[in-house]
């Protein structure tokens, strides 16, 4: 499984200033195979289960280097570098590459697709063994805790003990939190960015009318559809929606302002305004690439994970340092909630760094190559691979 | 302790050294108001401190964070809160405290969280003080206060006498004090003499126990 473990990184996109990982491969990792099963939080049992992942660098021989990137909502295995034949690099290429905060140089960066996803990993768009057609709404509940657990099975399949670092945005933040929750003995740095330890009853809300506007389209049929073609319009709709949440009043301002697409207004339902026009074409497009019932599955597991009252610090002694990241105009996961993370590392006397960026770009910003995200990430990733004696010492006087 | 020109020499500020003697090897330290994180630094690295820091600025963050620091971003009137009883050993409020507004509130807590806090803050009885106000009629400018009446950043304006009679009010016990003019620490007359104060204060006086 060496080959795995490798990315080819001689080429690298030309017109680019900075160097890329260059083209890189998604891979898949499959187990649980008749007769096992994993065992989810709801009850039931989902068997077999793959992993679509991706890694950059080269794991080192302490396997010490390695980190976990855990992605947002619509996110995928893809996180850096060119896919063949594709122009646009992954989701967090600005942050993973030789000399970016996650350097791929000197670490070894994974990112796991989740399951109940559409972009390779077992999911309600793949076939149920048991009836050789989709899942459908036949797929059971998963939640972020059975995310990732079944991640934990791809590390321990890569051979590595302790990850350096599990890092993400939105509800890659979230699993990161529950990678600490649930293995504490295995991570010995987390970062969290722009996310919470639960949903406020707003972020459900939101939740809601996204999952409200695919299933009243009536081409989602009770998500059987597979056959039929997917709810196109209930499903753009609802990225649209989510699109709004993750932009700031400012950042559409100064996107959009009140431009009009023709220069004039039309006095019919067409899109007058740039902004119309940018949601509906981020809507269309988002229907090509993604599974409404996985929109359903995975806003659901949002919804019901919940981290608050204590439960995200489980272990005695807890080493684990913190490096928690929030954004001034996010209103969506707003800055309180990753006080009230800090809150519960304070409590717990966990090591923490937390730093509210100034940003206009609301929610999206984590994915935006900032230059406050990138000074922080890149310290408190450097400082903690090069271990305590060179940060902080044991106050153990005592 | 030797002070003076060795100081400067090793390039470390004056209350910085004065604060840093007074820490045990290997203590649990916070900071409130760390800045860019010096003075966490030499503790951890020459003391193997545990130290954690509080500061409000984005940029001090960073330059925190480069030094290997751990850092909540938060104001200091409120930083205190989560922490529970007796989380660290020292809580460091240096060069803050005259611009507190609730100075009570935020030493009680302090001294709820750590078991000694070390207060370092100007002297506003200091002779050029006293002249600048006595004789030229004017709000005081010094090393220490360098700032016009419009744009201090000060609520708070205290002399050594002050803290001591407020310490004995409150109930704080002063287990410590150190007095700085420049990079000399003195002892003598200190309150007219001082550019600025660093006090070691505890809850109960237990004993002959000087750190």
């Amino acid at each position: 499984m060496k080959a795995a473990l490798k990315t080819e990184s001689a080429e690298t996109a030309p017109e680019e200033g900075k160097r890329t990982v260059g083209i890189v491969e998604t891979q898949y990792y499959t187990f649980a195979e008749p007769p096992w099963t994993v065992a989810l939080e709801s009850g039931e049992t989902l068997g077999p289960v793959t992993l679509a992942y991706e890694t950059y660098g080269t794991l080192n021989r302490e396997k010490s280097n390695a980190i976990l990137v855990l992605h947002a909502l619509s996110g995928d295995a893809h996180a850096a570098g060119f896919l063949r034949d594709e122009k646009v690099p992954g989701w967090w290429d600005a942050m993973i590459g030789p000399g970016k905060p996650f350097d791929t140089d000197r670490y070894f960066v994974i990112c796991s697709n989740v399951i109940g996803g559409c972009k390779g990993s077992t999911g309600p768009s793949s076939v149920n063994p048991q009836s050789g057609k989709p899942y459908g709404t036949e797929f059971p509940f998963v939640t972020i805790a059975d995310m990732v657990h079944v991640q934990r099975h791809l590390i321990d399949f890569l051979g590595i003990d302790r990850l350096l670092c599990v890092a993400g945005g939105s509800m890659g933040g979230m699993q990161a939190l529950q990678w600490v929750a649930s293995y504490p003995e295995r991570v010995r740095s987390a970062i969290p960015i722009a996310t919470a330890l639960k949903h406020s009853p707003q972020q459900i809300a939101f939740n809601e009318v996204i999952r409200q506007s695919i299933m009243a389209d009536p081409a989602w049929r009770d998500g059987n559809y597979y056959e039929t073609g997917q709810p196109e319009k209930g499903l753009s709709v609802a990225r649209m929606i989510g699109h709004i949440t993750f932009m700031s009043d400012q950042s559409m301002e100064e996107k959009f302002s009140r431009k009009l697409k023709k220069g004039r207004l039309n006095f019919n339902f067409d899109a007058d305004f740039e902004v119309e026009g940018y949601l509906r074409y981020r809507g269309a497009n988002f229907v090509k690439r993604f599974d409404a019932n996985s929109y359903l599955y995975i806003t659901k597991a949002m919804d019901y994970f919940d981290l608050s009252g204590g439960k995200l610090i489980n272990a005695r002694a807890m080493d684990t340092r913190f490096l928690v990241i929030s954004f001034k105009s996010d209103w969506l996961y707003p800055s309180y909630q990753s006080q009230e993370i800090v809150r519960q590392l304070k409590l717990n006397q966990v090591d923490a760094t937390y730093c509210e960026l100034k940003s206009t770009y609301g929610h999206d910003a984590f994915l935006v190559e900032l230059e406050g995200q990138t000074t922080l990430i890149h310290h408190f990733l450097e400082k903690t691979y090069l271990g305590p004696r060179n940060g902080n010492g044991n106050g153990n006087h005592r | 302790m030797e002070m003076g020109m060795e100081i400067i020499d090793n390039g470390i500020r004056p209350d910085h050294q004065v604060i840093f003697d007074m820490i045990e090897p290997g203590a649990r330290v916070l900071d409130l108001g760390c800045g860019a994180g010096d003075l966490l630094h030499l503790l951890a690295q020459d003391k193997e401190a545990r130290v954690q820091g509080i500061e409000l600025d984005e940029k001090a963050i960073y330059e925190c964070v480069k030094k290997g620091l751990s850092v909540c971003q938060s104001d200091i009137e409120s930083g205190l809160a989560e922490y529970p009883d007796g989380s660290f050993d020292y809580v460091i409020l240096n060069q803050s405290l005259q611009e507190i507004r609730k100075v009570f509130f935020l030493l009680r807590e302090a001294l709820r969280v750590a078991n000694q806090v070390i207060v370092g803050f100007p002297n506003f009885a200091y002779l050029n003080a006293r002249l600048c106000l006595g004789f030229g009629g004017k709000a005081p400018m010094t090393p220490s206060l360098p700032y016009q009446w419009y744009d201090t950043p000060n609520v708070r304006f205290l002399s050594i006498s002050d803290f001591r009679s407020f310490c004995a009010e409150k109930g704080f016990v002063v287990e410590n004090a150190r007095f700085l003019s420049g990079v000399k620490t003195i002892t003598f007359w200190p309150n007219l003499r001082a550019l600025g104060a660093i006090f070691l204060l505890s809850l109960k006086h237990d004993g002959g126990k000087v750190p």
